[in-house]
């Protein structure tokens, strides 16, 4: 099946079955970046722009790739180069490119929603590349499909997200896709960053999902765990007085070998990145054999292009990828 | 000018009783309330309201006019045709304009422009503290004097809790209330949205509930201590209803208001509506559990009066992502539609609850005798509602100069047919009167 939809913005709008497309186009997509010449002519003469109201490695160099890949002409908007710095508003910078015949903008924005206006006040299709607090679709698609291509499946698996949950859009889009797609979520962190009232998201993942449990002790959350995620923690936090120190942060939320020991014996570990060494994740755990963390890069780049493929792909819904599926292959 | 309302149900605020009976206006006054039928006078106009609703005129204790500084949001003639349209006759006018309402000069502003140019009454409400900084107290006895009804930093809470007993106390010298936003700003801490589930659903910063209810807490206790006039105004949650049943249940001086917005939509409709920034309003719209409360406080008569908080803005001050758009929406002109739609119709109040909530208790509170109730002597300001009208809110068509709605599109019942200023039809059919 192909994406009938303008835009990608949230997982908690996306259907099961769209989500299970994505990750089946994925493995597609991924055998192309073992090849020797990696491209193919996919997205020929479509043109993507990659507009990143904030700093970004991995995400911004794997949307502008996966583009690249599907031989899409990407182009870059840097927002401290650019008339943003002039106080050009996000409406009339859209509204510029756009008239430049962009196809597609794939946005971070510090403010949650930013992709919901822009989608609203525009004809190209946007790709939500993490909005404030709220959801990074991307970043849990390609979760979903690091833990599937090691443990063979989502249903039923006991997946712990640790850390800053309150201001993380990686665990929100994980919650939303991993729930719905079956699996446990095990939410845990300090109880000044655990959101208000986060679980009653479980409530919603339907009659396929998964549960969804709430502790502030990580043991609880690691123990016969399939899939650990630690989650990045912005060292300013602790100005705020949501947590007193660095040191008692790694103390009790930390995640190293110790803790991981009660996990189940083939766990994996996960960390969507920039890693701070020593504070969320011990280095002898980051760079442990169960870590797939660079494999989570690598699968990065796959998932966006299976999503700009299905958003972008001629247009021509199932036919679409049936055509595909003789380029690639 | 003689004007005779026939036919139309009167509700009386202060006996609670609704009856038929015609109103006889001459020289800008009630002359007297006759049951019908009237005999023929060739000399008078004749407004005929059968099938409809006549209240005193409402009063609208909490309104933005923008007027000195920001005329490109709202000015005192769009804004009082606005007030006019929605069934106010008269409405007062919040201080934190450009620059602030914060001494005798501005007052005087606001009123001579009001006479130049305004449709309905206008009383302006001083500013507490110079600039509205929280810092030093504004001359709140010259305002007095020169007619400002109240004293309201709102917009801005006022933080310091000394500063806030003095006001209390100096004010009380002149009898009029202190009108507090209540609002912690270090439980705000940046929020842009009630904090809840749907706050952790959507990623936006939350206000907390304690971020009222814990000033609300502090001008109570000092409210008591003092015996200064407090006013709470746009009452957002459960808990501060249960602190101002608190304070009413020991006699302090305390009265509060709460919006038609508040009573009319939770949190969820920033999701439903998709980030709209038209939902963005503060206090923030709160939790089912809330609302609940809201509207059964103001069918129990704990709350004082119903109040808009008209609050225009701009169309660019809500084109942009949520987190920059200004907080606020435009009520004037939806207030009697929600009312009648969320509490009338559902059972809650009756038309002279109404009366009582939205005329009676703002004259009240700002000590206007004449006003807030129909009675032979009383200043013949009216407002005649039709109570079964439907019609559909369209922000393009709004006589204030602010679009800024969560409601366009929303199918509303009761619409204002008439409003009469002392003695004068400023509104009839539904329009506003060439004048």
């Amino acid at each position: 099946m192909a994406l009938r939809r303008k835009d990608i913005l949230t997982l908690e709008d996306m259907s099961v079955q769209e989500m299970q497309a994505i990750l089946d186009n994925a493995s597609s997509f991924k055998e192309i970046l073992g090849r020797d010449i990696k491209k193919v002519p996919t997205l020929r003469g479509k043109s993507i722009l990659t507009l990143f109201y904030e700093a970004s490695t991995r995400t911004r160099t794997s949307f502008e790739l996966a583009g690249k890949y599907l031989s899409a002409d990407t182009v870059n908007i840097a927002t401290t180069t650019s008339a943003i710095v002039k106080g050009e508003t996000l409406k009339d910078t859209a509204w510029t490119v756009e008239a430049m015949g962009i196809d597609c903008i794939v946005m971070r924005h510090p403010i949650a929603g930013a992709p919901h206006f822009l989608a609203r006040i525009c004809q190209a299709s946007i790709v939500n590349a993490g909005d404030g607090m709220h959801e990074h679709p991307t970043q849990g698609l390609l979760d979903m499909f690091s833990i599937a291509e090691r443990k063979g499946r989502l249903k039923g698996l006991k997946v712990a997200i640790i850390g800053d949950i309150f201001h993380s859009r990686v665990a929100r889009s994980n919650i939303w896709g991993l729930g719905k797609m079956g699996a446990d979520v095990w939410l845990a962190g300090p109880s000044t960053l655990i959101p208000p009232e986060v679980e009653r998201m479980g409530e919603t993942f339907g009659s396929r999902g998964g549960r969804l449990r709430v502790t502030c002790r990580v043991e609880e959350a690691i123990e016969a765990a399939d899939v650990v995620m630690v989650l990045r923690l912005q060292l300013e936090r602790q100005k705020k007085g949501l947590f007193p120190s660095i040191r008692e942060y790694a103390r009790l939320f930390g995640v190293d070998r110790r803790r991981l020991a009660l996990a189940k014996d083939d766990f994996i570990l996960m960390h969507p990145g920039p890693m701070n060494r020593g504070v969320e994740i011990a280095s002898n755990a980051a760079d442990a054999d169960y870590s797939v963390i660079i494999d989570q890069v690598t699968n990065g780049v796959a998932v966006r292009m299976a999503v700009l493929y299905l958003l972008l792909g001629g247009g021509g819904g199932e036919e679409a990828v049936a055509d595909k599926g003789g380029e690639v292959r | 000018m003689k004007l005779i309302i026939k036919g139309g149900l009167v509700a009386d605020p202060v006996t609670g009783k609704t009856e038929l009976l015609d109103v006889v206006v001459e020289d800008g006054r009630v002359v007297r309330l006759d049951k019908p039928p009237t005999g023929a006078d060739r000399t008078a106009m004749v407004i005929d309201a059968t099938g409809q609703v006549v209240l005193p005129g409402l009063i609208d204790a909490h309104t933005h006019l923008r007027e000195p500084g920001q005329e490109h949001k709202e000015d005192i003639a769009s804004g009082t045709a606005a007030a006019a349209l929605g069934g106010f006759t008269t409405v007062a006018a919040m201080a934190n304009t450009d620059p602030v309402i914060d001494s005798r000069t501005e007052v005087e502003f606001v009123l001579k422009r009001a006479a130049e140019t305004g449709l309905v009454n206008v009383l302006p409400v001083g500013a507490v503290t110079k600039g509205q900084k929280g810092e030093e107290l504004a001359e709140l006895g010259d305002m007095a004097e020169a007619g400002a009804v109240a004293f309201s930093d709102d917009g801005q809470a006022i933080a310091n809790a000394e500063l806030m007993r003095c006001a209390l106390e100096y004010a009380k010298m002149f009898g009029r209330p202190i009108i507090d936003h209540c609002q912690d700003e270090s439980l705000t801490n940046e929020g842009v949205m009630h904090q809840g589930y749907w706050s952790t659903i959507l990623g936006l910063r939350g206000i907390p509930a304690a971020a009222e209810e814990v000033q609300v807490a502090r001008d109570i206790i000092l409210a008591g201590r003092t015996g200064g006039r407090l006013h709470l105004t746009h009452l957002s949650s459960a808990g501060s209803l249960d602190l101002l049943r608190w304070a009413k249940e020991r006699g302090l001086p305390v009265t509060a208001d709460v919006t038609p917005h508040h009573l009319s939509l939770t949190d969820e409709v920033v999701r439903r509506l998709d980030y709209d920034t038209g939902t963005k309003v503060n206090p923030p719209f709160r939790s089912q559990r809330d609302l609940e409360a809201l509207r059964q406080a103001v069918g129990e008569g704990l709350i004082d009066l119903i109040a808009t908080d008209h609050a225009p803005h701009h169309f660019d001050d809500k084109d942009v992502e949520y987190n920059y758009a200004s907080f606020g929406i435009v009520g004037l002109e939806t207030a009697v539609g929600l009312v009648v739609t969320n509490l009338v119709e559902p059972g809650i109040l009756d038309w002279a609850g109404v009366a009582r909530l939205m005329s009676l208790g703002p004259a009240r509170l700002f000590g206007l005798k004449a006003k807030g109730r129909l009675e032979a002597g009383g200043d013949a300001d009216l407002t005649i509602i039709d109570p079964k009208a439907e019609w559909t809110v369209d922000p393009a068509g709004f006589a204030s100069k602010g679009r800024n709605t969560p409601f366009g599109g929303m199918v509303l019942r009761g619409r204002v047919t008439a409003t009469i200023v002392r003695g004068r039809p400023v509104v009839l059919d539904g329009k506003l009167v060439e004048q």
